[in-house]
Formats: structure tokens, sequence, C-alpha cells
């Protein structure tokens, strides 16, 4: 442990003073801090390039071409006249500007002829190394804060503040408290982070954190992978929180090395910095839980709910369609049959590969998938996750019960206003 | 890790079509209609009160309520696509709950635009929670919306009031659920920062708006840099 700090600050105070060339700052402070990344996609991307151009003129260059990513996502596989003209804006303020890092996609009929396109931004961001301890990373997207995995200061914004961005390389922020959250013990094997987040945001309430940083902390963090870490943050906005953060250590090193060249900072809680709010978990105790219809805080025993009659499961999104998402499905479903349509959505091509390829006992996910009786998986994308244009897939276009590994079930979240969404 | 565009991708003449949707916002090109004609940012209030029937809902309304996520294909920064947005503002609202709805497909103006009867929404605690989409803020201001009194907001939509210009994110310190009906008139004097319910006769305070205020009276985070001199004028 390290000695007490003159100075005390948490983790984000840390980044965000970095970020602000400040040696210190307190939760209140307003700063201006400087941006590392800024993301955008398809749906957010037109209008903050419209804010751009209005407000610093149509000739106008960005920050930074190195340091916009453009990543289409939500709305791709459909056949909306103006979902794919927004990806056709996209590409070409992309070409106008010479912006490095814009996963394009132009054969709609066949992800894989696109060579360039990932799928889900937040994920995409990470697999291509774009997420880095002690950065500060927004994006027009409420699941930035996703990428707090990773030990950077990472939060949703607007279009206009992503044009304001995208103009100046800087934005006005409020440093936020933080509330920290321990996790401690062992973790069991039937425990995921998808169980400790949907716990946090049912006891704290879906606006418990707002304004604030959620920081993970505790025994069980390291024995996380960077995925199960992105599920806990993924949902930090989910109980109002400004961000989500866990600090960086060996296994976020190991999951950066060849993906990245940038250089980047570690910073850590100081042990005696000041903390909003201090809540201890024993994982040990903690058992699988769900957020019933129709809020993300409406908590639940998953056994609770067994007599629930469910129309279809739904896995995919940021939250819940990565690689090892997959592979807790597929260690329940091998050797099982699905009594349910059940629809399967890869967060990103990295991610359908590896359903193609990683094994479980011999078999491949996509194997016992099939054999389970599984929809084919789809083609990576945002897809239903928030409804999106009615030819979506999966897309609940009826009163239906879905039990879905996303992130919000507030009516009509996933298309029918009279639609049921269990999150798992 | 980067994606050069090759040249045979690169379709030149409707390049400029596209693009021209968002460099000007001034005109649309197949209606010719103006952002002015149909925005109101920097002109919601000309005196210091805003007066007008009030739309009442509960608690954590969320950003899908608001506007659903179909509708997002919809580019604000597109005059035209803009007072389209409007039209949907609030229209998640589940029926069963909301029988009399925040805007009345009836209700269209002499330029064929359906706009809200409800300058004003009464909201519970945590209005705006889910996303980060300013589509929610800019939605019922396309519709005509102008201030909203709530217990406490979702942070990304309170944000996004004030930078966008489009909303008076007002804040207060009773329940006012109860105590307005949808349909009622009420007047917000921003000088007394306190909110009449005309047809009940009552009032009630309202928590200072603070900076908030002069930056949606600029017409939003750009205007109000620039005037204040904080950024340069274009």
């Amino acid at each position: 442990a390290s000695p007490p700090a003159k100075q005390p600050m948490t983790l984000i105070e840390k980044v965000l003073a970095k970020g602000a060339n400040k040696s210190f700052v307190k939760p209140g402070d307003n700063i201006w801090v400087n941006v590392d990344v800024l993301m955008t996609h398809d749906v957010c991307g037109p209008g903050t390039i419209g804010v751009f151009k209005r407000e610093f003129g149509s000739d106008a260059k960005v920050f930074d071409k190195e340091k916009i990513v453009i990543i289409p996502d939500h709305y791709i596989f459909t056949a909306d006249e103006r979902a794919n003209r927004n990806v056709d804006i996209l590409r070409e303020f992309c070409n106008e500007q010479n912006i490095k890092y814009f996963y394009d996609i132009q054969d709609r009929s066949d992800f894989k002829a696109n060579p360039d396109y990932k799928g889900v931004c937040h994920i995409a961001l990470a697999q291509e190394g774009h997420t880095r301890p002690g950065e500060i990373l927004f994006g027009t997207d409420s699941h930035t804060c996703n990428a707090g995995a990773f030990g950077q200061f990472a939060t949703g914004i607007g279009n206009t503040d992503a044009g304001f961005v995208m103009g100046t390389g800087k934005l006005l922020v409020k440093v936020p408290a933080t509330m920290r959250f321990k996790f401690d013990g062992n973790m069991p094997d039937y425990m995921l982070a998808k169980d400790m987040i949907l716990q946090t945001i049912g006891d704290i309430g879906v606006a418990g954190a707002t304004y604030r940083t959620m920081e993970f902390a505790g025994d069980v963090m390291k024995q996380l992978s960077m995925e199960e870490r992105m599920t806990l943050c993924n949902m930090a906005i989910e109980a109002g929180g400004k961000n989500g953060v866990i600090a960086a250590d060996e296994t976020t090193f190991e999951y950066l090395k060849g993906k990245t060249n940038r250089p980047y900072e570690v910073f850590h809680s100081d042990s005696n910095a000041s903390f909003y709010y201090d809540k201890v978990y024993n994982i040990e105790e903690l058992e699988p839980v769900v957020a019933k219809p129709h809020s993300p805080d409406n908590l639940d025993l998953a056994r609770n709910c067994r007599d629930i009659k469910t129309d279809r499961v739904y896995i995919g999104s940021c939250t819940g369609g990565k690689s090892e998402d997959f592979i807790a499905a597929a260690r329940i479903l091998q050797g099982q049959k699905v009594s349910v349509p059940t629809f399967l959505v890869p967060a990103t091509q990295k991610v359908y590969d590896d359903v193609q390829t990683i094994r479980v006992n011999g078999q491949t996910l996509a194997e016992i998938f099939k054999e389970a009786g599984c929809i084919d998986p789809a083609s990576p994308s945002c897809a239903a996750c928030l409804g999106g244009p009615k030819d979506t897939f999966a897309r609940l276009n009826e009163a239906l019960t879905c039990v879905s590994t996303t992130n919000r079930n507030f009516p009509g979240r996933m298309g029918s206003k009279e639609g049921s969404v269990f999150l798992a | 890790a980067g994606s050069s565009i090759p040249s045979s991708v690169r379709k030149v003449s409707s390049s400029r079509i596209t693009l021209n949707m968002c460099a000007s916002s001034e005109t649309s090109t197949s209606t010719g209609l103006r952002m002015e004609d149909v925005c109101e940012v920097g002109r919601k209030r000309t005196g210091n009160v805003i007066e007008g029937p009030v739309f009442v809902v509960g608690d954590n309304i969320d950003t899908d309520q608001i506007i659903p996520a179909e509708y997002l294909t919809l580019v604000p920064s597109v005059p035209e696509e803009y007072a389209k947005l409007g039209t949907y503002a609030m229209i998640g609202l589940p029926d069963k709950l909301y029988k009399t709805r925040y805007i009345d497909p009836e209700d269209t103006n002499e330029k064929g635009i359906c706009r809200t009867k409800y300058p004003i929404i009464i909201a519970g605690d945590n209005f705006g929670c889910g996303s980060s989409r300013e589509h929610a803020p800019i939605a019922i201001g396309a519709a005509g919306g102008k201030v909203v009194i709530a217990e406490s907001y979702a942070r990304i939509f309170f944000r996004n009031c004030s930078a966008t210009g489009e909303l008076y994110p007002w804040e207060t310190p009773e329940r006012l659920v109860e105590k307005f009906s949808t349909g009622d008139l009420a007047r917000v004097d921003f000088e007394n920062e306190c909110v009449v319910n005309v047809t009940t006769g009552k009032e009630y305070k309202l928590n200072p708006i603070g900076d908030v205020g002069p930056v949606v009276d600029a017409g939003g985070i750009f205007e109000f840099a620039r005037r204040s001199g904080m950024i340069a004028k274009k």
C-alpha cells in the first residue's frame, strides 16, 4: 500500500487532473480537459458533423484526425434509407477530413465483405486499442462508460458537446465525486460480472450514482477478465453514473499488448482519498440476479423468476454480446436444447469469428448453439438492443417477453411498448 | 488499424449532397425550409414569464420514451428532419398510463407540422435517464416545448438541454406531479423563480436555474460562448 498522499485524490480525480494539466482537482471543480479520443457512430455522427460545420465553418478541420474514431454500428443491416444515408454521410466526412480510424461498411448483404467494418462501437474501441489507462475518452453514446474498465475517464455526451470537441479537442467537465464498490472473496463459477452490476444498480437505484463516478475495486477485480470488467463499467450509466472505472493491472497490460503503441499512465486511488460512498460486497454471498420489467433497478433473484413464461432470448450488445458472454452461454447450452427462439448477435467481427473457433469440451461455440437449436448468429451490430428500424434483427414487434443480455428494459426499449424485457 | 478509403469508393456527385445536408443547417435542399422556420432556439422566451398548459409525467422517464430509437435516423441539423423529430416527441410513453398524448396528430400548424399544445412539462425524479442522445431534448423543443420542471434530472439529458438551448431545465424542491394535472395552465416566472398553477391558484418555489439560464437564453453553448467572448465569433 502506498503512503498517504499530501493531497489525496481518487483514481478518476487523478485522470482528470492530468487531462487539465493540473496537479490537483476535487469534486465539484469545473475544468477544461484535453480529449484523447472522441468516438461517434451512425446515429449521432451526422448530427455531430452538422454541429461542427455549423459552428466552425464548412471548411473547418477536426482538431486531430487521429484522435477521432468513427464506428458505424447501430442501424446497419436494415433497408431504412435514412439509416443507410447516415453511414454515407460519415464516409464523406472521413474522406474530406482524412480521418484515420473509420470502420466503414458498404456491402450490407455480407458483413464479411467489409474488411474495415468492426461492429458495436464500445467493443471495437477496446479491441482496436483505442482504450488506454489514464486517458480521457468521450463518445456520443451512453455506454461509452464501458471503457472505464481500462482505468480511464470515459463517458457519453450529446452531439453539441461532441461537435465542440471535434473542433477544439477540449471539453468543460465538472469533477465527479467517487462512489466505491468493493467486491471481495472468491468468485464462484455461477456468478458473472453482469450479476454484480445488476445487484449494484438494484441496490442504489437508477439514479443512485447520478453525477458520480462508480469505482469498482476489491479482490474480485483481479479475478475478472477485461471483458468482464467492461460489463461492469458498461452499465454504470444505468445507475445514473457519470462513468465507471477499474484500476489497470497486469490483466489490462496483457490485453493491450499488440493493440496499441501509445504509452499510457496508470493511476490508483490514494489510500487516504475521500469517497462519497463506500460499499463492500462479499461475492460469495451473492447470487445470479435479473432486472425485471420495466427498469434496470427492478432487481430479483434469478431463481425467483423460474416460472415466468418467456417468448424469446436475446444474447448480444456491448453489454452481453462479447466472446466471453457467448462462452458462458455455450457452457450452459452444451448438450441441451433451447425451448424458445434464441437470438445471437456477436458484438463485433472478432466476436463472430470467436464464436466459430473457440471450443468448449471439443465443440465450437457455433456448433453448440446450432445443436441446441439457436438461430444462426447474426451480423455484428447493436441490432435489437434498442429496437431500431422496424426490420431490425430480433426486434420485439409485438407484446413478447424477452430475457436479454442487454442493458436497458424501460418500456419500448427493444421495440414494442407492450414488450417485457428481463435483463440478465 | 487505420482505413484509407480507395478512390473507387468516392462518389463525388452524391457526396456534396449528403455532406451539404450537414454543412448548411440554413436550408433543406428539398423543401426550402430554413432552421429558423422550425427551430426556436435562442428565442424560447421574450419576457420573464413563460405561460401555457402543462403536461404531467412521472419518475424515470427515459430517453426511449421521449424519442424511441427508431426515429434516431432523423438528423437534427437538417431543418425538415428537425421538424419531423418534433412530431414524435414523447411518443414512447405507454398508452395505458398516458391516455392524453403530448402530441395530438390533429394539431398541425399552417406549415403542416405537428406541434405540442404543452410548452411546459412537469416531471418527477430522474427525468431524461438512459441514453446520451441529444435527440431527446431536441424532439421536445422542436415540438414546441420550452420548459421542464422536474424534481431531478439525469446528467447527460440535463447537459444536453443547455448545450442545445432547447429547454430550460428547472428543478423543484417539492414534488409537483400531484399538484398539477395535464392541461392545467401554468406560469413560470423567471424573475421570482417560481411556478404558478393558474388553474388552482397555487404557487411553488423553483430552485435557481443558475448559469444554465443564460446559456439557454443565448441559444445553446456555442452561441453563449461567442457572446461572452469565450470563443471567437464565427
